[in-house]
């Protein structure tokens, strides 16, 4: 799923320190930028300037954060799919999301922040996470369009992570990224028996087409003239490619995929430029991006709820296992004492 | 094999298929809400090997019956007085605290059964139960490990799971219960003989309760129906919300 939906003005972070620098810090700055430029990995002891290891840190947790409220929109379907087969694919599907919010934790974790710091900002609303998760997931299509478009529009944004200049975030998106194209073609394989079943599965299968395409395209952030962090990002390889590349990439490998599914982009501006190759659409109606990333999205409210929850519910059980281990040592040093 | 002894294994299959899909559905209900990242995990997981046993065991038993019905079938197509399942596992989640309570008395029936049905004179069955149990090894390690942690935790989370423990002991004594049906079975090398699991799951449970510092309840009045097709009010509600699709959309495939 997601990267750069949060690239918007508003965040912090990025920019670097208007402080002066040092004579020292402008050596290690220059070293630093050759090593980004040579295409060598920076690893968690290495000297990093302090906007590189805060927008890292914002990005990755935003990732993280972004993985585990994923898990709840499709976690909707789990106890609802309509085969064994594909109840076992999307538990396995949720199951793997869980496991990129661990890896990512953990890629954060190597910058000096801890898991629980992050959590506790994403529960006081401070961190965010990516908005395409702050719609519902109405009827069972909404799973295979999740895969099909939003695990898709996550892979453009994605795959390029896996150079990020930053080692252990670029070794976490290998991985991540071969499981997500395992979901992108799951998703397709979903919309597609949809699309080819009855009238019924495939009205089912073009309204989610309808309500996801163009959240999907804003997944890619703001258009480059609005993004906030792109140049300095992009030299430090963090990223690799703007958001309207991306997007440009996105709507080029997605529109043929709808036409063999038979379903109808909801775009009427949508015409392939025979000169150019790609797919021209429509404008961007980022009032409504804008509305769900200062909380007003149809599930803001509930998915940060149900977060809150799970964890509040669950602080007696982190206590006991905390008290339980804490016992254990006592009887062990008992033993050997 | 004899007409009356496919019938028997179809309804010993059912039976264990049914506790295997209705319990990975509770479990399943987790994710996303659990205490922390592992385990939403970890119970995810769980749920997703004890659905892939359904699997298995539902696609046999509907061989057995010889009337066509596949694993979908099976799950999605039956109402409630035909679902074989224990009442222990179609018990709501609650907490966490009743979910590893439930968990783990389960899993110490299935770690002994499959271990067990390893050595069936059943070929299918046998192959079955070595897939399973490979698994349920390591749910039976990690529901005891928490109930352990929950018992021999805080005063909070012992009251806890000490309290889940009360509510659902009744449910145990039909998955270890004599049961005629099963006498051919026995006698053909088919599946264990009861009164063994239920000396070697008794056995396991109070090992686990002794480290959990929680107190074996006794044995009293057992809740039984499961066998026979009768429930609890909440196996309904669970089934609605499963079977929503398949019944909704008759004609159509997913």
């Amino acid at each position: 799923m997601y990267t750069q939906g949060l690239d918007a003005k508003t965040e912090q972070g990025a920019q670097p320190s208007p402080r002066l620098v040092t004579e020292q810090e402008a050596a290690l700055q220059g070293r630093f930028q050759e090593r980004v430029d040579a295409e060598e990995k920076i690893e968690p002891r290495d000297w990093m300037p302090d906007g590189y290891r805060r927008t890292l840190v914002r990005q990755i947790s935003q990732h993280a954060h972004s993985e585990i409220v994923g898990m709840l929109p499709e976690g909707n379907w789990i106890t609802r799919a309509p085969t064994l087969r594909r109840k076992v694919a999307l538990l396995a599907k949720v199951q793997d999301e869980g496991g990129h919010g661990l890896y990512l934790y953990s890629a954060a974790e190597t910058l000096g922040v801890s898991r629980d710091e992050l959590i506790g900002q994403l529960l006081s609303g401070k961190a965010k996470y990516s908005s395409i998760f702050n719609y519902p997931t109405p009827t069972w299509a909404d799973i295979g369009a999740i895969g099909w478009l939003v695990d898709g529009a996550a892979i453009m944004n994605q795959v390029p992570l896996c150079r990020c200049s930053y080692g252990p975030y670029a070794r976490a998106m290998v991985r991540i990224c071969r499981e997500e194209s395992f979901h992108q073609r799951q998703g397709y394989e979903l919309m597609l028996a949809l699309a080819q079943g009855t009238a019924e599965q495939k009205r089912m299968a073009q309204d989610a087409l309808n309500r996801w395409w163009w959240p999907s395209l804003m997944m890619f952030g703001p258009s480059d003239e609005q993004s906030a962090h792109s140049s300095q990002n992009m030299a430090w390889k963090i990223k690799r490619f703007s958001n309207d590349e991306l997007r440009q990439r996105f709507v080029d490998a997605t529109v043929p995929q709808a036409e063999f599914l038979g379903l109808t982009i909801p775009d009427p501006e949508l015409r392939l430029n025979a000169e150019t190759g790609h797919y021209e659409f429509g404008a961007i109606d980022w009032t409504e991006f804008n509305e769900i990333l200062k909380g007003n999205g149809p599930c803001n409210r509930e998915r940060i709820e149900a977060r809150r929850k799970a964890w509040d519910d669950g602080a007696w059980v982190r206590e006991a296992a905390v008290a339980h281990a804490a016992k254990r040592r006592q009887r062990a040093l008992k033993k050997a004492g | 094999m004899s007409t009356d002894l496919k019938e028997a294994l179809f309804g010993y299959t059912l039976r264990l298929g049914d506790t295997s899909l209705v319990l990975g559905h509770r479990l399943s209900e987790w994710c996303g809400h659990a205490p922390e990242l592992e385990e939403d995990i970890a119970l995810t997981n769980v749920a997703l090997d004890l659905v892939g046993h359904a699997r298995m065991l539902l696609t046999y038993a509907g061989e057995l019956e010889g009337k066509g019905r596949d694993e979908d079938r099976l799950a999605y197509r039956r109402d409630v007085f035909d679902y074989r399942n224990h009442l222990l596992v179609e018990q709501p989640n609650r907490d966490f605290g009743h979910t590893i309570v439930r968990q783990f008395l389960h899993d110490a029936w299935a770690v002994e059964l499959y271990g067990r049905l390893c050595a069936s004179t059943d070929e299918t069955l046998a192959g079955i139960a070595a897939k399973a149990v490979k698994e349920v090894r390591y749910h039976v390690r990690h529901s005891g490990d928490w109930l352990v942690r929950l018992g021999d935790g805080t005063e909070i989370s012992h009251a806890k799971v000490a309290d889940a423990l009360g509510r659902l002991w009744p449910y145990t004594g039909e998955m270890v219960e004599r049961d005629e049906s099963e006498q051919a079975l026995v006698a053909a090398g088919i599946v264990p003989d009861p009164a063994e699991l239920k000396a070697a799951w008794t056995a396991r449970v109070e090992a686990v309760l002794n480290d959990a510092t929680l107190d074996r309840p006794a044995d009293g009045w057992m809740q039984k129906g499961g066998r026979r097709g009768e429930h609890s009010e909440h196996l309904g509600y669970l089934l609605a919300e499963m079977q929503f699709l398949p019944r909704a959309y008759p004609d159509a495939n997913w």
